[in-house]
């Protein structure tokens, strides 16, 4: 029953953590995208644009549903149902740091850690296909039918590159699980450089993140579901929350593979450098943009800047306040400290995906595919060789 | 609870196993059959191979039933047409035979095991991913080649079959 | 009983997804659906191995169940191909149709 109840604690802070996170990403990739193209963005919903997720959420419920005429119902039906689903669902096994005791209760800040937690997540991400077909084949129409099949060739000829990248990090580890795939990458060479997998796996990590990009349907490998190529291929037909929950499962599949290179490239919640420096690395940043928040709010260059930049600039520093109260409750510090670096490396990542699709230009369907199978599996599958030739030269 | 488990699960099988079989468009049979094998996942996790369980998961739930669907939307299959020449007789005389078979198998099954222990989860460890790694490259090393180049083998074939005749 | 499942119960379950299979390979004229009866005959064997794995308390069924499904990627791949050159040529997918040699 103990364990019944903690598990259900936990994963109504996961749920809840992760759908605020998915609405308030979606205003992230809005805002850089808008700076990086020399405009503001959302900007009038709440202050900067803040409650444009709540604006878009209310939206799509308050549309109309429309169901065309001719689909298939069951499958219609079904298919955005199965997507957000499986997309969601692979959270459960990505550890956010590390055994943490508060109170009465020593648990794991995870929600259950499988022993095959790696192929866990390689068989959701091999099921959320069928989301995608399913949705394209039952909407009746040329264009969704033709956007649904392509994206699921591209999905299941990328898992190829993906499941081999993912491999060699697990041959150095020797364990499939998460939790100790972070344990494998604690420590330090010379005293300061972490033993992170991605300095010995460099390749493997960027077959792993281009591979990740063709997954997850993200530019450049998103011809499938590009608005002005195809009329927005696979989703075509469908309207307000059959269409939002498409769109979320985009995003749960984004933030899944960047918290899956996280785990097995990027050392997980390991900061990078050693224990007593690395503590005073979240109060520098925040006291930092803190007090630069508040220089500018001074002389602000809008007029809403007097009130929202000095605001920003205190919240930056009770957040830095929060961390230094950290030094007092050590459970906090923990706690603190693994979310901050997991989320500083995942939100990196995702920077990397949101700049990415500012910048680079789409591939035509055809190069995708030649890039996937004459390219990319090779080079995956050259790095899993090199790596199992190293690990069988080495433990002699 | 591994009953509970066991019950909820082998009836979702056999539900979609009957929808496989009785369904006219190939494509609810398609989705049927991933049903079917989604749940003997399950079952097989129940029984301690883990990694059985995923393997399934992803080779056959998420690669060879993804090509199954592939084939029946491009062939654009619709669904069968009531064509069958066969007599309603002979369909309910062949459910009943079926049925019958069936009972007779369960009970010489019963019959023939003894009663020592069921099923409990958790009971048998050895399914992990080292145990089968080190059975599968020591001592079934010649059955493991083998089968790498009836892969080679099949894609090659496939490739040959389906290609575009220019 | 309330905690543990006699083994018989899952061989019967396997015998009975068998005995579907083999319905469903019998009675049914889509070429696509015979292919899908034959995967689930496969299946209900994989069932049967890993259920004795069980009692034995060896992971040799494991591996047998694992070459199984080996086999039945090559023989989908190899089997869905040999489809789309019958539905080229014939242009039909019942089975009924495609009972002569000469087109």
């Amino acid at each position: 029953m103990d364990f019944f109840i903690l598990s259900l604690i936990k994963a109504a802070i996961i749920a809840f953590v992760l759908l605020t996170t998915l609405a308030y990403l979606q205003w992230i990739e809005r805002k850089v995208i808008a700076h990086i193209q020399l405009r503001v963005g959302p900007y009038r919903v709440g202050p900067h644009g803040l409650l444009q997720p709540l604006a878009d959420v209310v939206k799509l419920i308050t549309k109309e549903g429309v169901v065309p005429s001719h689909v298939n119902k069951v499958f219609y039906l079904m298919a955005p149902f199965v997507a957000v689903t499986l997309a969601l669902i692979s959270i459960a096994v990505i550890p956010f740091g590390p055994e943490i005791t508060v109170g009465p209760v020593t648990t794991w800040m995870q929600l259950t850690d499988l022993n095959i937690g790696i192929l866990f997540v390689l068989a959701v991400s091999s099921i959320g296909v069928y989301g995608v077909a399913l949705g394209g084949w039952a909407s009746n129409n040329k264009y969704a039918l033709l956007g649904g099949l392509r994206s699921s060739a591209q999905m299941i000829s990328y898992e190829l590159p993906l499941a081999l990248a993912v491999a060699s990090p697990l041959l150095l580890a020797n364990t499939l699980s998460f939790r100790e795939m972070v344990n494998y990458q604690s420590g330090y060479w010379l005293g300061f450089i972490p033993r992170w997998n991605v300095w010995p796996e460099i390749l493997g990590f960027v077959v792993f993140l281009i591979a990740a990009f063709a997954e997850t349907n993200r530019v450049p490998f998103d011809l499938p579901e590009a608005e002005n190529e195809l009329v927005a291929g696979f989703h075509v037909e469908y309207s307000s929350m059959k269409f939002a929950a498409f769109f979320m499962a985009e995003y749960a599949n984004m933030v899944t593979v960047t918290a899956v290179a996280t785990l097995l490239f990027l050392g997980g919640w390991q900061p990078p450098f050693p224990e007593p420096y690395s503590d005073f690395v979240p109060i520098v940043i925040f006291v930092a943009a803190g007090l630069v928040a508040l220089y500018h709010g001074l002389h602000p260059a809008r007029r809403m800047d007097k009130f929202t930049l000095p605001a920003t600039g205190l919240i930056f520093l009770g957040i830095a306040a929060i961390f230094g109260l950290g030094f007092f409750i050590p459970v906090l510090k923990t706690i603190l400290m693994a979310l901050f670096w997991f989320c500083g490396k995942l939100g990196i990542l995702l920077f990397l995906f949101i700049w990415v699709r500012a910048t680079l230009p789409r591939f035509r369907y055809d190069q995708l595919m030649r890039f996937a199978w004459t390219f990319l599996f090779p080079l995956s599958m050259v790095n899993l060789l090199i790596t199992g030739l190293i690990v069988a030269l080495s433990s002699k | 609870m591994t009953a509970l488990i066991f019950f909820l699960f082998a009836s979702i099988a056999v539900f979609c196993g009957i929808s496989l079989v009785t369904q006219t468009h190939p494509i609810a049979s398609a989705l049927s059959l991933i049903g079917v094998m989604g749940s003997l996942a399950i079952l097989y996790l129940q029984l301690g191979g883990e990694f059985i369980a995923a393997a399934q998961v992803i080779v056959y739930a998420g690669a060879i039933m993804v090509l199954f669907v592939f084939v029946i939307m491009l062939l654009n299959a619709g669904a069968e047409g009531t064509s069958l020449q066969m007599s309603n007789f002979a369909k309910y005389v062949g459910i009943f035979l079926l049925a019958a078979f069936l009972g007779l198998i369960s009970f010489v099954i019963q019959a023939m095991l003894p009663k020592t222990e069921g099923v409990v989860f958790g009971a048998f460890q050895g399914g992990t991913a080292l145990n089968i790694g080190r059975k599968l490259f020591t001592i079934y090393l010649l059955p493991f080649e083998v089968t790498s180049v009836l892969i080679l083998i099949a894609i090659l074939g496939a490739m040959v079959l389906a290609r575009r005749e220019i | 009983m309330p905690t543990s499942v006699p083994v018989s119960w899952y061989l019967i379950l396997s015998a009975i997804l068998f005995g579907l299979g083999v319905a469903g390979f019998i009675y049914r004229r889509n070429i696509i659906t015979v292919f899908m009866s034959i995967e689930l005959m496969l299946n209900a064997v994989n069932l049967t191995f890993i259920t004795f794995s069980y009692t034995l308390k060896q992971v040799d069924g494991h591996i047998f169940s694992f070459f199984v499904m080996v086999v039945a990627a090559a023989e989908a791949a190899v089997g869905l191909a040999i489809i789309l050159t019958v539905f080229k040529n014939r242009e039909t997918l019942m089975i009924d149709d495609v009972s002569s040699m000469k087109y």
